[in-house]
């Protein structure tokens, strides 16, 4: 444990990069993750009987296994199938899959919520449905899902920390790579704890900001029934 | 007739900056009905609270039954088993029928064993007229029979006095009555009781004495129709002209 | 054959299911102290709660886990990694779920607590009788989604060489050469489990429900 300072010293270039990696995979993961929470969300509200069918057997799917299961999945279970992705891409797939199953919920939830006189309103002046999906309810629904997306990036940064497991050279590898050479494990993954804390630390001061900025004057958390 | 049941001496009371009741003293008798009017936020909840002690006053005293229970060696939580108390929101425990709520004072604070408490229980609760509601969850009832059960759990304690914060400020009109009547008969059968509540009419026809408070001190006191047609002091007949001229009205209707 | 090769996965399904079994309780009740502490302690308890939750919550669980399975199974204390590992994961839910406790707590009124000790209850008998019956009812919902989640962190325990559901089904695709089954039936189980972790607890809910029509 009084070892952790002189891993900090010692170590430091492997942790930033460690770090750097999971950065990385932590803004992949979400981004990745938005699109498909976006297009789930999205089919489940306005579209017809088979792509909400879809949207609901990924969400239920991704939601209802083991992170670490849909890893082994798709880097171990696909080749079987011929299917053989490397490391990389396989931890990119396993984490937007992931966070898009989760990010879809958000996203229904304030969709629904805008309401559909929004929906009224936009078609009585001649819009198209994906139009006023557009111009009308997506403005309004993203800013609604803020507050609660907002635990979503925190959440998968802690979750990219699996994917050492198939060995993708992130902070918890490095951790890892600390305790194999220094024979300390406790004091290895005290180190690489302290370094998650303060990327945890920093995103949410972050995430914080970038609500303020965001925010409609008048347009509550709550949401207006049109 | 021997000393008061309660006696409250030189009272006061700070938050903050700001003094919300100061040097109060007054007595009440045992059997005697006392109503504190006045306008709104003069401290007259606040008095109530801090004669069961839920809110600590800064200074002064407060006698029940001859002891100090202002002092520090006295068992706060004793003492409100002898002080009762009516909110002006209910306060009902939710999780628990009407029954259980008379009860748990009983079985849980008294140690009463469960045959009697329960006893005692369905006892008050038709005291209050509601012992066919008995396994009604809070959540079932109207704001009246919540009330009243309210008032009967407060009674099921065998209070030396009973205090009741605003009982109907948060009740739709026609309910008011039902817990008004409770409140009549109570006070018929020389239960001692502190009011706080704007129904004049009821201060008129119940009270033994009404005592008018106003920014944070009692400006009068004295029997009913003293107070309303003879006040000495210039706010209390202000106050109550005003009153009267919306409660009057109510009871021409009547 | 395709008996076996399920049979021998589904024997990891009580291994699963008994790291959860120690996790959750162990989690519920670290968890409701500290929300106790939290909600109703002195500065220095709040203090300290508080920063137990931001330190645990701030940090990925499998890191956690690994931290506490080392010094669980280490020389001080010496577990088996089942053990060791199902408490460690108990000890990271109990942050999550003192979050869910607290804001159970938080949300029945402050009356409750003011009626029950006008009534005479000391304030233990207030938390006991009054407060803690109703925030655990309104907690269950939150604490369901916790639940599932504690479920699907225990295949976490893999990397502890616990012989739990994911552990046999890699075990299986080594020696088979199927992988996609393997680990497709695997994801299979555990989302049943899920699913029947979530309608029991749902059923709870409904059950525990207090009513608010008249009857």
């Amino acid at each position: 444990m009084s070892d952790v300072p002189e891993f900090f010293i010692r170590f430091w270039p492997q942790l930033l990069q460690g770090a750097g990696i999971t950065l990385l995979l932590t803004v992949q993961g979400l981004a990745a993750g938005l699109v498909l929470g976006l297009l789930s969300a999205l089919a489940r509200v306005y579209g017809n009987k088979f792509w909400r069918g879809l949207a609901v057997g990924y969400v239920e799917l991704f939601r209802g296994t083991p992170l670490l299961v849909q890893l082994f999945l798709i880097y171990y279970g696909l080749p079987g199938i011929g299917i053989t992705l490397s490391r990389e891409w396989s931890a990119f797939l396993a984490l937007g899959l992931n966070s898009g199953a989760y990010q879809a919920e958000y996203l229904r939830g304030s969709i629904l919520a805008i309401g559909e006189g929004q929906m009224m309103a936009g078609r009585a002046i001649g819009m198209s449905k994906w139009r006023a999906i557009w111009e009308i309810i997506l403005p309004q629904a993203l800013r609604l899902a803020i507050p609660a997306w907002a635990n979503e990036p925190v959440s998968l940064l802690k979750s990219t920390a699996i994917v050492f497991l198939i060995a993708v050279p992130e902070l918890m590898a490095v951790g890892k790579t600390i305790a194999a050479r220094t024979y300390n494990p406790i004091g290895a993954y005290m180190t690489v704890a302290l370094v998650y804390l303060a990327i945890v630390y920093l995103l949410d001061a972050f995430l914080k900001w970038a609500e303020v900025r965001v925010k409609i004057p008048g347009f509550e958390a709550e949401g207006r029934k049109a | 007739m021997d000393s008061p049941i309660l006696q409250v001496k030189n009272l006061t009371k700070i938050y903050g900056q700001n003094v919300i009741f100061e040097n109060i003293s007054l007595d009440v008798n045992r059997g005697e009905t006392i109503v504190i009017i006045g306008p709104s936020g003069t401290g007259k909840s606040t008095l109530l609270r801090c004669i069961n002690l839920l809110t600590p006053a800064n200074s002064g005293q407060i006698f029940l039954n001859g002891q100090e229970i202002t002092a520090p060696e006295s068992n706060e939580d004793k003492v409100r088993q002898q002080v009762g108390m009516v909110f002006q929101n209910f306060l009902l425990f939710n999780h628990l029928t009407a029954l259980d709520n008379v009860m748990v004072g009983l079985s849980k604070v008294k140690k009463m064993p469960k045959a009697r408490a329960r006893e005692k229980a369905l006892y008050e609760l038709n005291r209050v007229g509601l012992s066919d509601r008995a396994d009604h969850y809070p959540g079932q009832l109207s704001g009246g029979q919540q009330q009243r059960v309210g008032i009967a759990r407060a009674l099921a304690m065998d209070p030396s006095v009973m205090l009741f914060d605003e009982p109907t400020s948060a009740l739709d009109p026609e309910l008011i009555g039902e817990v008004l009547g409770v409140m009549e008969t109570l006070a018929r059968e020389h239960m001692t009781m502190l009011v706080v509540t704007h129904e004049m009419g009821f201060a008129r026809e119940v009270a033994n004495r009404i005592v008018f408070m106003e920014k944070g001190s009692i400006v009068e006191q004295g029997k009913p129709d003293d107070l309303f047609y003879r006040p000495q002091h210039e706010r209390t007949r202000e106050f109550l002209w005003k009153i009267s001229e919306l409660y009057g009205k109510k009871e021409e209707k009547a | 054959m395709f008996g076996n090769f399920f049979s021998y996965i589904l024997q990891g399904v009580s291994i699963t299911i008994a790291v959860t079994l120690v996790a959750l309780p162990a989690g519920l009740v670290l968890g409701l102290g500290l929300a106790l502490l939290n909600t109703y302690g002195g500065p220095w308890l709040k203090r300290l709660s508080a920063g137990y939750s931001l330190l645990m919550r701030g940090v990925p669980p499998v890191v956690l886990l690994f931290i506490l399975y080392f010094i669980l199974s280490g020389n001080v204390v010496n577990l088996t990694p089942f053990w060791a590992g199902s408490i460690s994961l108990g000890i990271i839910s109990s942050a999550y779920q003192m979050e869910i406790l607290r804001g159970a707590l938080l949300s029945i009124s402050g009356g409750q607590m003011t009626a029950a000790r006008a009534i005479g209850m000391s304030r233990i008998q207030a938390i006991r009788y009054i407060i803690l019956p109703q925030a655990l009812r309104i907690a269950i919902p939150p604490w369901s989604n916790e639940a599932s989640i504690v479920l699907k962190d225990s295949s976490l325990v893999y990397a502890l060489g616990v012989p739990e559901i994911l552990r046999r089904a890699q075990q299986l695709s080594a020696t088979n050469q199927q992988p996609l089954l393997a680990f497709g039936a695997a994801a299979l189980i555990y989302f049943v489990l899920v699913f029947l972790v979530n309608r029991g607890l749902d059923a709870l809910a409904e059950k525990t429900k207090l009513p608010t029509q008249a009857a």
